[in-house]
């Protein structure tokens, strides 16, 4: 044990060693690892805001598919009732068309009717004159002219 | 050693304590140990070479093993810095707490490597001795509490002023009164002598009692070889020196623990005002 200028060229070693560390060794270390932990805290905090947002979005967009289904549902009902209204509508007017047809069928029977009445009635009358005339045409038999006459009456009723 | 030759004990011994010295000067004094000098300044280029190479590739996105594995040293020192020593820390503290225990690890681990293996390596380069482990000198183990006390000074002055340090000096920690001053200031000296003594001879004891054991079983081992039941020593010893080295890592990574802590204590106290 015996001390010399080996100690002093230690120290000075030593310093210098010291000084290498604090140049070369400690800060890029130190920088990389605090680059990285604010990094991981930087990762952490975007994954809690992700989160929070998921789950605003979440509940928005519950609350639009309420209203969504509550519009669709009124718009089922309003479609229904459209429906059933044109269906009544439709079946009104299809009444009313036919109520109309038929009144005028009637009406063209009853023309129709009437014609064959009078077509009727004006040959009869000219059997009755074709009648007449063959009567008038032998010799006037009153009794026979008044049964012929009656008889005329009772055909024509 | 070689060639048949018998040492004594002692000689033994003494070829595996005499340090490969260089005479720079007239005197004991001025003597350099060149085998802990360099063996010093290799482990360190080499230690805070790998430290440096690897902070300078390093990534603050997913870490290689060979990062994280250094990310896990410096976390170590980091927290134990951050544990004792409460003011900024990243600027000159908590580096100098890590180069402090690399070099320390380092050097304390070359007890690791068999003395008379490496005494037959170092042979071509000093025939009467090469020390491999730096803190086994006194003079590496006091270099290191130098360097360490004059950082303290120096953060001490920085701290509180020269002004505030030298009111310090005598004003603490008895109390201010004129008649207290002598012995503040004594009191003051044996606590600034007593940290650099108490931090290197620590070490230096514990690695200087260490490599003894492990020079005294190999001696056993060397010499039994020369005896007919020659096996039996050689087993024992190998034994007992499997043993105490795999004790040794403990007292290797414990005692450079203890002396970065150490460190840590003392840079923090220079801090604290009185």
């Amino acid at each position: 044990m015996n001390i010399n200028v080996t100690m002093f060229a230690q120290a000075v070693v030593f310093a210098a060693f010291i000084w290498f560390t604090i140049r070369f060794i400690w800060p890029p270390l130190l920088a990389a690892i605090e680059a990285r932990q604010k990094s991981i805290a930087d990762g952490l905090a975007a994954a809690d805001q992700g989160r929070q947002a998921l789950e605003a979005s979440t509940r928005q967009a519950d609350v639009e598919m309420t209203h969504a289904r509550e519009r669709a549902a009124g718009l089922v009902t309003q479609a229904e009732q459209r429906m059933s209204q044109m269906i009544d509508e439709a079946k009104n007017a299809a009444r009313e068309e036919s109520n109309r047809e038929k009144a005028a069928a009637k009406a063209e029977i009853e023309q129709e009717v009437l014609r064959a009445k009078e077509a009727l009635r004006e040959q009869v009358a000219a059997l009755a004159i074709a009648g007449a005339e063959k009567i008038l045409r032998r010799e006037i038999n009153a009794q026979a002219h008044a049964d012929l006459l009656n008889q005329l009456k009772q055909e024509l009723k | 050693m070689a060639a048949g030759t018998e040492l004594t004990s002692t000689e033994y011994i003494a070829h595996h304590l005499a340090f490969f010295g260089k005479q720079v000067g007239d005197g004991g004094f001025w003597t350099l140990h060149l085998d802990s000098i360099s063996v010093a300044v290799l482990l360190g280029v080499v230690g805070l070479g790998f430290l440096a190479w690897v902070a300078s590739g390093a990534t603050s996105g997913v870490p290689t093993r060979r990062q994280a594995l250094v990310e896990l040293l410096f976390d170590f020192v980091d927290n134990q810095t951050k544990g004792i020593f409460k003011h900024e820390r990243h600027s000159v503290v908590a580096p100098t707490a890590l180069t402090v225990f690399v070099l320390v690890l380092l050097m304390n681990a070359m007890d690791f490597l068999p003395v008379d293996l490496m005494a037959l390596a170092t042979h071509n380069i000093s025939e009467h001795g090469f020390r491999i482990v730096p803190t086994s000198d006194v003079n590496t183990t006091f270099a290191l509490a130098i360097t360490v006390w004059v950082l303290m000074i120096f953060f001490s002055v920085k701290a509180k002023g020269f002004g505030g340090w030298t009111h310090e000096l005598f004003c603490a920690p008895f109390g201010s009164h004129f008649l207290l001053w002598p012995a503040n200031f004594l009191f003051n000296m044996i606590e600034y002598l007593s940290k650099p003594l108490s931090h290197s001879l620590r070490l230096f004891g514990n690695m200087y009692a260490g490599e003894i054991i492990f020079l005294l079983l190999w001696m056993w081992a060397a010499n039994s070889s020369w005896t007919t039941d020659f096996y039996f020593g050689w087993i024992v010893s190998s034994l007992l020196a499997l043993g105490w080295a795999i004790f040794h890592i403990l007292i290797v990574a414990l005692q450079a623990y203890v002396f970065m802590m150490l460190t840590i204590v003392y840079l923090a106290m220079a801090h604290e005002h009185h």
